[in-house]
């Protein structure tokens, strides 16, 4: 595990530098976090009918969007999409490590880093500010916790399969578009999965896209009592475990075929 | 005993074409075409533990698709390849854990990175024992002059500092055997030097083994004592430098400086390839004259001043080759013989 560890710590200790990128990631984050309370504010003041969650749980539910983002948005890595566009990959293939096993853990890293940078400052307003609760319970920031990692697990699985793409489509900015809003768009990050139309329920039940927002969400606020939260956090895992097998099967495909640009 | 072997290796590619502007691209929309370009085409060799060898050819010949097979970064179509008792792409952790690569044209250093922690993770990424580490990081450190580059990041280096620092990275781990892609392109000529002095102290003192490609023949050479040049896929040849000059020609040149500057300088058996001044250059075949008797009428013919005999540049032996490969199309070695002027 050394080479991983050691990757993994370089490179989520160099992001932690990125201080003006945060500041602006979290300036950014707080603007479209009023703007989608606005929105819901609009809605419920004209809504007469019931509905799937009360306001402060949809509040709620906007900030801890906004201040984990970053664990919604999907994208390659960028400098191995640049890498294998150069050909400079082959000094990744030239290391004794496993490459699925090197990409995934900077994967982890690159999202981990700029996410703690971001995810404090941004609750710490909301809280202030814009009416942002505690958790449920103890027990259910405890497993919040839990599913935010499972999320940041699942999300650098679904990260590394994008990477791994480039190896085939070398510009590669066609899946890093397509992929991305579909997962954000069924993640919960546009509306709350709730408000989805009952008949959709079971299928977005299954996705695995749920596990990277409405997942860790709807447990910090017990709208997914910690009984069931177990339950929802196992379904992360188990997806990320696919993705992740997927992955490594891919880039066996891939790593085949490959022909270095550049000679 | 032989630590790379390699046997009939073959390796394609297919290229995509498009015929060129806006027609070409709609047409491609229709219909792909590929065209499959031989790399490298039933490509032997053995290297024995410590050689040095120099791989050279024309661009675009095959130099680092072989390197990168080698390395198990490629997969080829066909032929075996034993790489430490190994099949490179079948074991490419375990080969490159014991092998050390440098591409000239990238860095393998990490870009933002102070060349210290590069070094650092590569002994994480490696598992190299600490104090190994430490006893190969200083000796490298001293021998290519490091020490004041250690604290700065790898993307304010001049790219022969760079360089130094790519050849300390390749061999922090003690490789066996050490790839050199070009690792004196672009250098200015105090860091070619510097490269090339620490490569011969390198398979001079530890016993590395070194496959060098390079288009610059002083580095082959200064280093190489056994060449194999390879043309269109194949080997033209595989031997010592000496044999590749007869191999092209056997031809010498007499250089002689006369005392007066507007005598004619002729001998049947010679030919006048170039006249500055005083000085004078002949090309002839020892074969046909011997040195001597060749001198021997000059200076009675002449008033010579100074006079030497020298093999031509190994730079325009290579030139040749590479020339008349291509005028002929192709480049067998029965071939090579008749593409000589």
């Amino acid at each position: 595990m050394k080479p991983y560890r050691a990757v993994f710590s370089a490179r989520f200790r160099m992001l932690l530098q990125y201080r003006t990128a945060a500041l602006a990631g979290c300036a950014t984050q707080l603007f479209w976090g009023i703007i989608r309370m606005m929105i819901f504010a609009g809605f419920y003041a004209v809504s007469t009918a019931t509905q799937p969650m009360t306001y402060p749980e949809v509040v709620n539910y906007i900030w801890l969007g906004q201040a984990t983002i970053l664990l919604t948005i999907m994208h390659s890595d960028a400098e191995v999409r640049s890498m294998i566009r150069s050909g400079a990959v082959v000094y990744e293939m030239a290391r004794p490590v496993d490459l699925y096993r090197l990409w995934y853990c900077r994967a982890v890293a690159g999202r981990a880093a700029p996410l703690l940078l971001r995810m404090l400052p941004i609750f710490l307003v909301a809280f202030l500010c814009f009416g942002f609760a505690l958790p449920a319970s103890p027990v259910a920031g405890l497993l919040w916790a839990l599913a935010t990692v499972g999320a940041l697990l699942l999300a650098s699985s679904f990260s590394a399969l994008l990477t791994i793409t480039h190896l085939w489509t070398i510009a590669g900015d066609g899946v890093n578009r397509i992929l991305p809003m579909f997962i954000y768009a069924f993640s919960g990050m546009i509306v709350p999965l709730p408000f989805f139309p009952d008949s959709l329920q079971p299928l977005l039940r299954l996705l695995p896209f749920r596990g990277v927002a409405d997942t860790p969400f709807r447990i910090y606020m017990g709208h997914i009592p910690p009984a069931e939260a177990v339950l929802a956090v196992l379904h992360q895992l188990a997806w990320t475990t696919v993705l992740i097998l997927f992955g490594n099967w891919l880039l066996r495909r891939g790593t085949r075929r490959l022909v270095v640009q550049g000679g | 005993m032989a630590q790379i072997v390699v046997e009939n290796l073959v390796k394609t590619f297919r290229v995509a074409e498009r015929a060129p502007g806006m027609w070409g691209a709609l047409k491609g929309l229709a219909r792909r075409r590929h065209r499959t370009v031989t790399a490298l085409d039933g490509i032997s060799f053995t290297l024995r533990e410590g050689e040095l060898l120099g791989y050279i050819g024309p661009n675009g010949a095959g130099k680092s698709t072989t390197v990168k097979i080698l390395s198990g970064i490629l997969v080829p179509d066909s032929g075996r390849v034993e790489v430490l008792g190994k099949e490179p792409w079948t074991h490419r952790i375990e080969t490159v854990a014991r092998i050390g690569v440098v591409f000239g044209q990238r860095t393998q250093l990490w870009w933002d990175l102070p060349v210290i922690e590069s070094f650092d993770l590569l002994r994480d990424i490696y598992r190299v024992p600490s104090d190994l580490y430490r006893r190969n990081r200083d000796e490298l450190v001293a021998l290519l002059h490091l020490e004041p580059l250690l604290d700065t990041p790898v993307r304010q280096l001049s790219l022969g500092q760079r360089m130094r620092c790519d050849l300390a990275a390749s061999l922090l781990h003690s490789p066996r055997i050490l790839y050199l892609d070009e690792p004196t392109i672009g250098l200015d000529a105090v860091s070619k030097l510097a490269v090339r002095d620490f490569v011969r102290r390198l398979n001079q003192e530890r016993g590395v083994t070194v496959i060098l490609t390079t288009h610059d023949m002083d580095d082959i050479e200064t280093l190489c004592s056994r060449v194999i040049v390879i043309h269109q896929g194949g080997i033209f040849l595989d031997g010592t430098l000496e044999q590749l000059r007869n191999r092209v020609s056997s031809e010498r040149r007499l250089i002689v400086d006369l005392a007066n500057e507007n005598g004619p300088v002729s001998d049947p058996d010679a030919e006048l390839v170039s006249r500055q001044g005083r000085r004078a250059t002949l090309n002839f075949d020892p074969g046909r004259v011997s040195p001597a008797e060749l001198i021997a009428r000059i200076v009675a013919r002449h008033e010579v001043v100074d006079l030497f005999v020298e093999n031509p540049p190994i730079e325009e032996i290579v030139a040749r080759i590479y020339s008349s490969c291509v005028a002929e199309g192709s480049c067998s070695a029965e071939q090579d013989r008749s593409a000589q002027p």
